[in-house]
């Protein structure tokens, strides 16, 4: 690949990592290429599972929607051949799982979870995580407020304070 | 009762648009397009070390030429970006803002009657600042057809025996043209031959597209005659901290020290610390400002294209620097009539010297929703002129 081609790729990603719903004309534009090519490099990036989608952030909060967030510390046993990948698996099947990451430290899996209610993560916890054959033990999270998500400060910013003309 | 004024002060005319300026500024709900300083906070972590010196009480003076930290840092940095090494301790100064450091270095290089070039379209303190410093100002007009760069013949038309001074301000505010080494290599030689200085105000070097800046100190036997003055304000997006800086032979910075001392005694304490973060750790956000820019400054270049609207593609700074001409009016009212009729501030090309009739300065450093919505008022108003001109 050569380097104006992974220049372009990765302006690209930095852009829609932020903007991911540009419309592709003007995404071409910004880049200062033709609209083919940057069409192509999404493709492809879509195809290498570079990009792996394009969502939206949300405040919930700010919706009639009731939903908690929790982040579970778990303590597995790595399984002969599989490490820790199988029980992985079996945790982030669960669609109400929103996020599991392997960490390095004092415990083994970070699960994100989102649920209607403290109730409904409990239960999750209790009867469907805890039981899986290998985890050890856990350690649940709520989180009270989300002050930055997705790199994006969920406070809104303060209006621009800049003179209209200067030299 | 006596005038308390002096003849100098009051011979420099107020910029003929100022009012035009206070008229913008009083508009409530109009969108702007005429600030000449970045949309981006300053980064945090230059922020949080202004604030961490506060809190720990520096407080104090700092010495005059500024934190010792600081102008080995900056000479750090010069050498890292336009390969040029500079003694931190008896050829760097740290000023309030580059203006200071026109103003402070004129002062110390112009006898009565010495001539300084001020190649225009350009910043608006270089002629006020000569004439404050008993020079001579000389306007050098500088042409749309070379992209607003300079030439070996635009100098030639306006150099005499009594020139001193070149001014470079490259890149360049308000046109956003840059000077590449090809370009400078024959100013270098010019500038040589007829034995000038030049003052080489480069507080837009981090502002450049496609090509990386040059300075024209960097050119074979420039070092000794060139003075580089560069800051925070604009690639760090510091415009409200006041720090800028100026580097170039011993001789000339110990008598601008001279003066700093006598009239500013040093440039803000927070600000120097603050910087000393910023130079060491904030490459990468530069890096993202930059880029940035650069995305709109693609975007307003295909806008104009796309509108019929005139105007060559700059790689410097974040203005273009569009052409008017075919409405057949003034700078001055189009600015005012677009003002009034869309809510759009542009500042007129007149603002930078009389050459700039004809032309309009438009920045982007604003926001692309921001950007979308007054070129679609400006898109509005030069259709609804062109109709009118049927």
């Amino acid at each position: 690949m050569n380097e104006n081609k992974e220049a372009l790729r990765i302006e690209i990603l930095k852009y829609l990592e932020k903007h991911s719903r540009v419309d592709l004309r003007e995404l071409a534009v910004l880049m200062g290429v033709e609209e083919a090519e940057a069409a192509n490099e999404m493709a492809e990036m879509e195809k290498e599972k570079i990009i792996c989608g394009y969502h939206t952030l949300i405040d919930w909060d700010k919706t009639g929607v009731e939903m908690v967030t929790a982040l579970i510390e778990v303590r597995v046993t790595p399984q002969r051949d599989r490490g820790f990948d199988r029980i992985a698996e079996r945790i982030y099947n669960y669609p109400e799982v929103y996020a599991v990451y392997l960490i390095s430290g004092s415990y083994d899996l970070l699960v994100t979870l989102e649920g209607k209610s403290l109730k409904e993560v409990s239960r999750f916890v209790s009867e469907k995580l805890s039981p899986i054959e290998g985890v050890l033990n856990t350690a649940t999270h709520f989180i009270l407020k989300k002050y930055k998500d997705h790199g994006t400060i969920m406070i809104p910013k303060k209006e621009s304070e800049r003179m209209l003309v200067t030299p | 009762m006596r005038n308390p004024l002096s003849k100098k002060i009051i011979d420099i005319q107020p910029s003929g648009i100022r009012r035009f300026f206070d008229v913008a500024n009083e508009m409530e709900d109009a969108i702007s397009l005429g600030v000449g300083e970045p949309d981006f906070d300053t980064p945090w972590r230059i922020r949080d070390e202004g604030i961490f010196s506060l809190e720990k009480g520096r407080t104090f003076y700092t010495s005059n030429a500024g934190l010792k930290e600081l102008r080995k840092e900056i000479c750090k940095y010069l050498e890292r970006k336009i390969g040029v090494t500079y003694d931190p301790l008896k050829e760097t100064l740290v000023t309030v803002g580059g203006s200071e450091a026109i103003d402070v270095g004129l002062r110390c290089m112009l006898d009565p009657g010495d001539e300084v070039l001020i190649p225009q379209p350009s910043y608006v303190s270089y002629l006020p600042c000569t004439v404050m410093a008993d020079g001579v100002p000389v306007v050098v007009p500088l042409q749309y057809e070379n992209n607003f760069k300079l030439t070996v013949e635009d100098l030639e038309k306006y150099t005499t025996p009594k020139t001193k001074v070149l001014i470079m301000p490259f890149p360049n505010n308000p046109t956003g043209s840059i000077m590449t080494r090809e370009d400078l290599e024959p100013v270098a030689d010019f500038v040589k031959e007829h034995d000038l200085y030049v003052m080489s105000d480069e507080i837009y070097s981090e502002l450049t597209y496609q090509t990386k800046h040059v300075s024209i100190a960097s050119l074979p036997g420039m070092r000794e005659r060139t003075l580089v003055i560069n800051g925070f304000s604009k690639g760090f997006a510091m415009t409200g901290w006041r720090l800028g800086y100026c580097c170039g032979p011993e001789m000339i910075i110990e008598q601008m020290t001279k003066l700093h001392q006598f009239a500013i005694m040093c440039a803000p304490t927070t600000s120097q610390y603050a910087a000393v973060e910023g130079l060491k750790n904030c490459e990468d956000e530069v890096e993202e400002m930059r880029q940035s820019y650069n995305q709109r400054r693609r975007f307003l270049m295909h806008e104009f294209k796309r509108m019929g609207l005139e105007c060559f593609e700059p790689f410097g700074a974040f203005y273009v620097f569009p052409s008017i001409k075919e409405f057949k009016m003034s700078s001055e009212e189009f600015a005012t009539r677009l003002l009034r009729e869309e809510k759009v501030a542009v500042v007129p090309g007149t603002a930078f010297g009389e050459c700039g009739e004809g032309f309009l300065r438009i920045s982007y450093a604003y926001s692309l929703d921001d950007l979308k919505e007054a070129l679609g008022r400006v898109e509005r108003f030069i259709n609804r002129l062109r109709e009118a001109q049927l």
